[in-house]
Parts: structure tokens; sequence; C-alpha cells
């Protein structure tokens, strides 16, 4: 299956970024230049969604509703770990279901006991792992093999989003209109300024 | 793998889709008792169902019982469970080791998909790479090795087999199961 959509993770000392193409494209036709392809689950959770049209927002609005009524009936928050088991409970069950859903996810948080950044990637058969940097998408996988390490600050890993990026722009055949950039904090999730009109050329 | 009153279990830690790798931090044997380990290969949402539906089960027959699961008891209620699925399997082939503590012996088995048990006196393989390991555990095992010679064993084995297979390595975690003691050491392995 040739997937068209581009989900980022990169964690850092202390800081999670995540970065979801802006394109909704429905055969070769873009629909939408400015969609907003991440829900916040809770204060410092956040959870960016590819995949089949329709099951991505449905699935990633129920996850968001459900993570928000424990916290009302509880009055505590889920940690990022309980949050991403639950998500991956969910989707375990719907993949053996009639009609499962077809969702990729990356899940960022700061667990707000620890400050330790979390990311999980999360696939639409239910595979969970945690992981120091993610992709659902091509190529960015090799170039943060090379360049990351974990004790990186947010103005490092915003250069490597911007090396994966680049490299993006080089070497993908379609255009997917720039990715929109979230940063979870211990201060809580904020869009990031991300210059997505640099002109990379092509070797 | 049995070696003298010890046995051990060892798996890599290597997690992909295909050719792509995902992560290498994926460890696949999981604790249900002080000397009982369940082993997990195969399709890795459903490692992740299955052990979590384990972890369940145990501490259900643990509360329950008011005592530890033994090895032979996990056997049968890992047979159960995965013949329950038997027309829409879940897709792992799972690895038992431990030690029963009312008789103190050591006690490996395996198992295919739906749940039917392998029993071993010498050593169980199971994944990608279980037709390396079955060659390099026929000619590196032997009988009543002790528990350093059985680390040393184990660890070769699976390393070896490991390298020749492109789909698993990337580092390897062992267990070294005695009557009182459990050592757990992480093997770096070939990172390529």
């Amino acid at each position: 299956m040739l997937q068209r959509e581009v989900l980022l993770g990169i964690t850092g000392k202390d800081f999670v970024i995540v970065a979801a193409s802006k394109a909704i494209m429905r055969g070769p036709t873009i629909i939408k230049a400015q969609d907003d392809k991440t829900r916040q689950l809770n204060r410092h959770t956040m959870m960016a969604f590819s995949g089949e049209a329709g099951d991505t927002v449905q699935f990633a609005e129920f996850i968001q509703a459900n993570v928000q009524l424990y916290s009302m009936r509880n009055d505590s928050e889920l940690s990022p770990s309980a949050v991403a088991n639950f998500v991956r409970g969910e989707l375990a069950s719907s993949l053996r279901s009639r009609s499962p859903y077809t969702v990729n996810l990356l899940l960022g948080g700061m667990d707000p006991h620890t400050q330790q950044p979390h990311l999980y990637w999360i696939d639409y058969l239910a595979s969970l792992a945690r992981v120091p940097y993610a992709a659902h998408g091509y190529y960015c996988l090799s170039l943060l093999d090379k360049h990351h390490n974990p004790e990186i600050d947010l103005a490092q890993g915003m250069k490597l989003l911007e090396m994966c990026t680049d490299e993006l722009k080089r070497r993908l055949p379609i255009d997917y209109k720039g990715v929109l950039v979230k940063i979870i904090t211990k201060d809580g999730v904020k869009e990031a300024d991300f210059d997505n009109d640099k002109i990379v050329r092509s070797a | 793998m049995v070696g003298k009153d010890c046995v051990a279990i060892a798996c890599d830690l290597r997690l992909g889709m295909q050719a792509l790798t995902i992560s290498n931090n994926f460890p696949k044997i999981f604790n249900y008792a002080p000397s009982t380990y369940l082993g997990l290969t195969g399709l890795a949402t459903d490692v992740n169902t299955v052990s979590d539906l384990f972890r369940y089960k145990v501490n259900m027959y643990r509360l329950r019982e008011e005592r530890h699961i033994s090895p032979q008891t996990l056997a049968n209620l890992v047979s159960s469970s995965l013949y329950e699925k038997r027309f829409g399997p879940f897709f792992v082939s799972p690895v038992i080791a431990g030690i029963n503590h009312t008789t103190g012996k050591p006690f490996i088995c395996g198992f295919d998909s739906i749940g039917c048990i392998d029993f071993a006196k010498d050593f169980i393989v199971s994944g990608t790479a279980s037709d390396q390991l079955f060659g390099t555990c026929e000619g590196l095992w032997e009988p009543d090795l002790g528990p350093e010679d059985l680390f040393e064993t184990i660890s070769q084995a699976l390393l070896s087999a490991v390298d020749r297979d492109a789909l698993s390595g990337w580092g390897a975690q062992v267990y070294i199961i005695e009557k009182d003691k459990v050592t757990q050491r992480l093997l770096k392995g070939r990172q390529d």
C-alpha cells in the first residue's frame, strides 16, 4: 500500500516533537491543505493519526473523549503509557471485529510525575512500541538513526525535523502541503512555527 | 534451554514490519511467576495482546489459588487459551521456561499458534530464525550444563542464529533461571 501521509515524532531531553502532514488527499486530488491530523488527549499527551479517511478522526475523537472522561471521573490524568495501552487495547479489539479501524498513530507525551518524554508508535494492527523517534511514512528513520540522540535540546530537535522534511521534499514525488508541528513539554502542548515554504532542490 | 537444575530463555529485541525495523528495544519474554517465563514470537500486536491476556489470567489464578502458577499449569493455560481461538488464531508461537517449585525440576515447552504443546527435554526454538536456531542449538547444547555454561551456550546459539537471519537480531535478552535466583542479561549483539 502506498502511503501518502507523513507522521513524525522526535523525543529529546525534555520535549516531544510531533509533526503531521497537512494535506487531505482523495485519489490524485488535494481536498484540503491545512488539515490538523492531531488531537490533544489531555494536558500533556497528544496523538497524531493517519490512515483510512473517516476512520482516523472517528477513532481519534473517540479516544480523546474517553481519556477526558477518565480524567473527569477519577480526578486524575492518565500518564502517557496508560493512554498508549488504552489506545492499543481499543485498536486491538477493533482489529478482530467485523469492521476494524485502519488507523496508524503516533502518541507523544510528557509523564507529569517523572518528567520523562514518551513517544509511542502504534500501527493499525495495534502493535505498540515505545521509541525515541518514529515515523509513519518514508525516508526519515534512517536520517534519525544517524543524527538522533536522546539528550538533544529543542533547537536541535527542530533542526532534525527540518532535515527530515527537507528529505521528504527532495524525495517524495507528491506534495504533502507541509507539516503541522506540535511540541509537548512539561508545560503542555503547543503548536510551533515551522517554515514549510523553504524550497529544497532535488539532487 | 534446559541445564542442570536451571533453565534459560532468550529472545532478540527487534520489532519490524517485514524488512523495516521499527524498534530495537522490544523484549519478547514475559514473567508470570518467580521462576516462570513466557516468550512470544510472531505478529507484534498479538505478542502484546497475548502477553496482556496471560498477565490477566495468571493474576486471576494467583488470587483464586493463593499461590504462584507453575510452569506446567501455565503451559496448559496457554494451550487451552490458544485453542479457544482455533479458527481465528493469535499469530504467535509461545515458549515457556521455568522451574517447578514443588518438584524442583526445570521445565520447558513450546506451542504452535493454536496451542499444540511441544514438550522437550533439551531445547525449544521459535520465530523467524527457528531453522537456524535448530542448527545452532543442536550443535552447542549438551546435557547437564551449569548456569554459567548454559548462559554461554544459549547466548552463542541465539546470536549465531539471528546473525544468519535478516529479520531478527538487534540485541538480545537472556534469562538464566535457577531454583531461587534469576539472572537477566542484555547482549548487545550486532546492530546491523
